[in-house]
Formats: C-alpha cells, sequence, structure tokens
C-alpha cells in the first residue's frame, strides 16, 4: 500500500498525496458557506437521510384514508421514535383540530359532567412518562407464514415515545366517580369518532390523557391536541383526537372490540377483551432492509424488546435458528412498557445464519415460537402474533424474512 | 463562520451551560425525591390542587349531542323506527359501492354479509351476521362513522331501517317489511353471540411462569427453512404493481 501510494504520488509529480479523495480534496462543504440559523426554523432531518420514512403495504387496506403505514425500524436506534416517523393508523383520515377548538367532555356515571379545554387541561399536575404503542395487529401479516421482508413491515406498528400529560385519575377525580362506575368509554373527535371501552381499574391505574410527545405537541397524525394513553394494552385503545370520556356500568362492545381486535381461535370461538401486549422482540440489524454490507468481521446485531407485563428482563439471540443461544446486552434506560435496546456483538465468519431473538420479560413470560403460538390459537387470529422472528442471513450478507424447523 | 467566531460562540455557550446547570442540580434532587414517591405523591399533590375547580359543567344539550353511543341493553338508543325496504334503499345509494349490492364487499372494503360457518375454516369470512356478537354494534357504527366521507348525515330513522336491510342480508329477518325499532331493537340477537370469550391466554402453555429457556443444543439438527417471505414476494418495494396480498393476512 505505502509503496503503491508512493508510486501514484511520482506519476502525479508528487503534486498530490494518494489517498480517498473525500480526504485529500477539498469538499465543497469545507469551503462555501452554508445555510443560516433560520433555514429551517423547525429542523428537519439530513436530506441524505430522505429514505427514512413510514411506508405503507397498499393491498392492506381499501383506501389510504383508513390505513396504517409502518415504523422504520431498521433505520432507527436506541429506545425512541422520532415524532415524524411514529407509525400511523387513521380510521376517517388525519382530524386536524385547532388547539383552541378542542374539548374533552367527561360525562355518566360522575358527580358531575365537565367540559374541559385544552387550557383547562394544562391546570392539572402533568407527567412525563416512555411508553410503547403497539398495535394489536403488529405482525398479524405473519400468522400464515413468512411473508413481508423487512421488520419496518413485520414489526413496525410500533414506537416508543415520551409522553406529557394528565393522569387520566384526576380528570375522572374532578367529575366525581360514581361507585358503579365500572367501564369507560373513550371516543375520537375524528370522521370515525373511535370508541373504546376500558375497564374502570385501567383507568384509574395509569392511563394518561397526553398533550405531548417527545417534548412537543402531538403530531397531527397522533391524535393533536389530546390522545389517550393506555400504557401496555394494545394501540386501538388510545383513542387519538380524545373528546369524550363517558363512564357506565357496562362494556359497549363496539365495532372496535366485537368485529375487530377479537381473536378467532380454532374452533370457531373468539376471545374479546385481549388487552394486554405480550412480551415480545425483533432484531432490526442486520435485517433484509439492512442487509450486511462489510463482509465477515465485527458485526453489531442489535433488536427491540417490549412487554405490556412491565420491563425487559432478558434478551438471548441465536444466530443458527434457535439450536443455540446468547444472551444479548440491553443498553440505555429499562422502563416499564417502554422499548428496549438490545446489543449481541460477534464476528461473522461469512457463513450462512438464522438470526433470532427471545426476550423474557419481569413477569417471568418467554416470547414463545411462532409454532407454539399456532399450536394453539390457529392462524386466524390476526392480533396478539408474538412469536419468534426468524431472519435468513446468506453468505452474500443478503437478508431474508423465513420460518425454520 | 470563522474559526474565532467558533471559539467565541463555544465559550459563550458553556458559560450559559453552566449557569443553567447549577440552578438544574437543586431541581434534579427535588425531582429525584418526587420520582420515588411516584403515583401515590402525585395523587398527594393533586389533593392540594382545586382540581376539581378546573372545567365548568356540561349542558344537557352537550351532552345529547355528543353521546351517541349504544349498547346491548339498548341503553343509548334514540327513538325511531325503519323497515328493511326502506333500508334497502339507503343501502344502494350510499353503502353497496363500497360494501357490494348483497354485503358481499368490493375491493378490500369490509364484508358485511354471508360467510355462515366459515369461522372454522382456513378462510373465515367474518360478517355482521357470520361473526359479530351484538346488533347494538351495527347500529352505533353506522350512526357514528358511516357512511365513509360523510359520518353523521343519516337520520336515527334512517339507521334504523339500514341496520334492518343488514339483518335481512344476513338471513337473521326474512320479511323486507319487517320495521326495526328502539321498542323490538334488543329482541333480536345475532348468530354468533355465544361464541365470545374472555382473555384466556395465561391458560396457554407458553405462559407458563418462569421457566428458564434452553440455551443450548435447543436442536438436534441443523436449521432447515419451512416459509420464505421471497416465495410470495408481496413486500412493498418489490411489488409495485402487485394489487393482491398472496396471504391477504388483514390488518385492520
Amino acid at each position: 500500500m505505502a509503496a503503491a501510494a508512493a508510486a501514484t504520488a511520482a506519476a502525479a509529480g508528487g503534486a498530490r498525496a494518494a489517498g480517498d479523495p473525500l480526504i485529500t480534496e477539498i469538499q465543497d462543504w469545507n469551503s462555501a458557506l452554508g445555510e443560516g440559523v433560520d433555514a429551517y426554523p423547525y429542523g428537519k432531518p439530513s436530506e441524505f437521510e430522505k429514505g427514512v420514512v413510514r411506508k405503507s403495504v397498499p393491498w392492506l387496506t381499501a383506501d389510504p384514508i383508513s390505513s396504517i403505514n409502518f415504523t422504520p425500524l431498521h433505520e432507527l436506534d436506541g429506545i425512541i421514535t422520532p415524532n415524524g416517523l411514529c407509525f400511523e393508523r387513521h380510521h376517517g383520515g388525519i382530524a386536524k383540530i385547532p388547539r383552541e377548538s378542542h374539548r374533552l367532555m367527561i360525562h355518566g356515571l360522575v358527580e358531575k359532567p365537565l367540559v374541559f379545554t385544552m387550557a383547562d387541561l394544562m391546570r392539572f399536575p402533568r407527567e412525563n412518562k416512555v411508553y410503547f404503542l403497539e398495535c394489536a395487529a403488529n405482525s398479524g401479516m405473519e400468522w400464515r407464514g413468512s411473508q413481508l421482508n423487512g421488520c419496518q413491515f413485520t414489526h413496525g406498528m410500533i414506537h416508543c415515545v415520551m409522553y406529557t400529560g394528565v393522569p387520566l385519575k384526576h380528570i375522572l377525580a374532578a367529575a366525581g366517580v360514581k361507585t358503579n362506575a365500572k367501564w369507560l368509554l373513550a371516543e375520537g373527535a375524528d370522521a370515525s369518532a373511535m370508541t373504546r371501552s376500558i375497564p374502570m381499574e385501567k383507568a384509574l391505574d395509569d392511563c394518561l390523557v397526553a398533550f405531548a410527545m417527545n417534548g412537543e405537541a402531538l403530531r397531527p397524525e397522533q391524535g393533536y391536541p389530546l390522545r389517550l394513553c393506555v400504557p401496555g394494552w394494545e394501540g386501538n385503545m388510545w383513542v387519538k383526537w380524545l373528546r369524550r370520556l363517558e363512564l357506565g356500568d357496562e362494556p359497549w362492545h363496539h365495532r372496535e372490540e366485537t368485529s375487530k381486535y377479537t381473536d378467532l381461535l380454532p374452533n370457531g370461538k373468539a376471545r374479546r377483551f385481549t388487552w394486554g401486549m405480550d412480551v415480545k422482540s425483533v432484531i432490526t440489524n442486520p435485517s433484509p432492509q439492512a442487509p450486511i454490507k462489510h463482509g465477515k468481521g465485527p458485526l453489531v446485531l442489535t433488536g427491540l424488546a417490549w412487554s405490556g407485563n412491565g420491563t425487559i428482563k432478558r434478551v438471548d439471540v441465536s444466530i443458527d435458528g434457535g439450536r443455540n443461544w446468547n444472551t444479548a446486552r440491553i443498553d440505555g434506560p429499562s422502563l416499564s412498557m417502554a422499548l428496549h435496546r438490545f446489543y449481541y456483538e460477534f464476528d461473522w465468519d461469512g457463513s450462512e445464519l438464522f438470526l433470532q431473538s427471545r426476550a423474557i420479560d419481569e413477569a417471568g413470560y418467554v416470547q414463545p415460537t411462532k409454532e407454539a403460538l399456532r399450536a394453539v390459537r390457529g392462524a386466524n387470529s390476526i392480533y396478539h402474533n408474538n412469536g419468534i422472528q426468524t431472519w435468513h442471513v446468506g453468505p452474500d450478507g443478503v437478508i431474508e424474512n423465513v420460518e425454520v424447523t | 463562520m470563522s474559526k474565532s467566531l467558533k471559539v467565541l460562540f463555544a465559550v459563550t455557550a458553556l458559560a450559559a451551560f453552566g449557569v443553567v446547570s447549577g440552578v438544574n442540580a437543586a431541581d434534579t434532587k427535588k425531582v429525584a425525591a418526587t420520582s420515588k414517591k411516584d403515583a401515590s405523591s402525585t395523587t398527594e399533590q393533586v389533593t392540594k390542587v382545586s382540581t376539581h375547580q378546573l372545567g365548568r359543567l356540561a349542558t344537557e344539550d352537550e351532552i345529547a349531542a355528543w353521546d351517541i353511543d349504544i349498547r346491548p341493553d339498548g341503553v343509548g338508543l334514540p327513538k325511531g323506527k325503519g323497515t328493511a325496504a326502506q333500508g334497502e334503499q339507503i343501502y344502494g345509494d350510499h353503502c353497496a359501492v363500497c360494501h357490494g349490492d348483497f354485503g358481499e364487499a368490493t375491493g378490500r372494503w369490509p364484508p358485511l354479509a354471508g360467510g355462515a360457518g366459515t369461522l372454522t375454516a382456513e378462510r373465515p369470512l367474518k360478517t355482521i351476521g357470520s361473526y359479530w356478537p351484538y346488533l347494538s354494534t351495527v347500529y352505533d357504527y353506522v350512526r357514528r362513522a358511516m357512511p365513509f366521507g360523510n359520518a353523521r348525515s343519516l337520520s336515527n330513522d334512517d339507521v334504523y331501517a339500514l341496520t334492518a336491510f343488514l339483518l335481512q342480508l344476513n338471513d337473521v329477518i326474512q320479511d323486507e317489511n319487517f320495521e326495526l325499532s328502539d321498542k323490538n331493537f334488543t329482541s333480536i340477537h345475532l348468530p354468533n353471540e355465544k361464541n365470545f370469550i374472555d382473555d384466556d391466554r395465561l391458560s396457554e402453555p407458553n405462559y407458563v411462569k418462569n421457566e428458564e429457556p434452553c440455551m443450548s443444543n435447543c436442536k438436534p439438527d441443523k436449521a432447515k427453512i419451512s416459509a420464505h417471505a421471497a416465495v410470495l414476494d408481496v413486500t412493498p418495494e418489490n411489488s409495485d404493481d402487485k394489487e393482491d396480498g398472496a396471504n391477504k393476512g388483514g390488518v385492520e
């Protein structure tokens, strides 16, 4: 190398040393001035990261107004999802509501029915909580077999942000909960007037009426100006554009909790009120959208783990399809009902790999295999698929979503 | 930015941070002390704040305007009525374009009728007749969210008529002159009502708690691929021209 460099230098008459022109030559950004401080009054990602975006799967739904897109998990690190990349699911499109025009009503089995403006809500004591939000249908396309090449599509109906909001129990206390109130109906102000029934124990426990995510106001597509947070429970219950809370003595059995978000079992019976999200993990890198390009040698394997039961106690990683497991390293905050980031560093010898991750939560539940889930639930459940994912790595570093025996 | 300007900025920034961090140290201690108590301390604080004075009383008219939810026991049903024949007309005008003339659906819009006996089949068809447990869900959902793109445009009588027609499409009633009203609504039961059970996931084998999973030599043979995503090839970047997912695993 030194000899070659010397030869090149000699050939060029010694005017310029050989090497990477990005280093040896003066680049535009070294000499020309860049843009000033107000070029981006509200900043945005580098133009060179324009491929890092939410994506949808057009054939999944009839219309983009009532559809879903996916968080690009393979492009992210740490445990916090940037607000602009949190997956979206709308049933009547994005409601655009001026914060001054928004109202929250609470009524039903309360001492006094109340109406709050956003300004009123800002006078309640607030909390900051980091929570994951996962759609119950996340990985739902994989019940019958491997279908989509990319963790963005197989596992991207999830995000994790720090919410700022008012504990729901404060609002309930302000209205005065009657003793016969056992259920709460949360309703959105959008064109689908989304509703879900929530048991009062959960409402009084840890639900949050949030107005900010990661420090800024909620994004419109995430329910601006107000949404419900139901930690550890399926995303559909986190009603966006939250406008109404009604207390009652029975659940409502509305569309989302009867025709949808009920889990059909092989015997024709269906589970309802399957709220909790189970222990789950996925390797985000390497993965089909993030193949190995550097060849053999040091490799950083990383992924995400989470559980609606609390924190993640341990994550194991297998590179041989579940024959042998190694405990991965969880790095960063380990917060209850939040995403956890894990790493497993090893030297890749350039041979074929079958990558898997298996999470264990603080309640002791172990992430099951897809076979174990199918053995009990069949393939028609749609929701709550937390089975172990397998990525096949070829010697060329190309990666595919597969299932293995 | 010149070198000297950069240095100047760095010094200014450091000074600013120095001042701020001095203030923050005291705040951090307070926060740490509060967070240890967590939920209980927040409740204590709230009792010191007059949150019961926040907001204002909702008026009866305001509650009536928003309180549109219906329950299986009939709570929330507005007064009104409509026949299946009237509903057929409304359905043709507002619903058939997406849900099909007979509730069979067009494209990927949800089917509303058919599917009887398919819940144990490989491809279940989940409709009002085959799957939904309660008729109240139909009334509630149509009233709050339909027609798609023109929600809240139907009268209460229109929704009774439509609901009656959907019963006819699903063979729950046969007579097009059948009139559904707030009076007879709760006497109607859908075929699949009895087949819903509460969440019993914890009874599944994989929920057995605290079972230490196998760490080495867990399977005898080298891993073999049993299913490829590439075979289906329905990932968006690879299949721009394909409108149909091979496995059609819907999300909803």
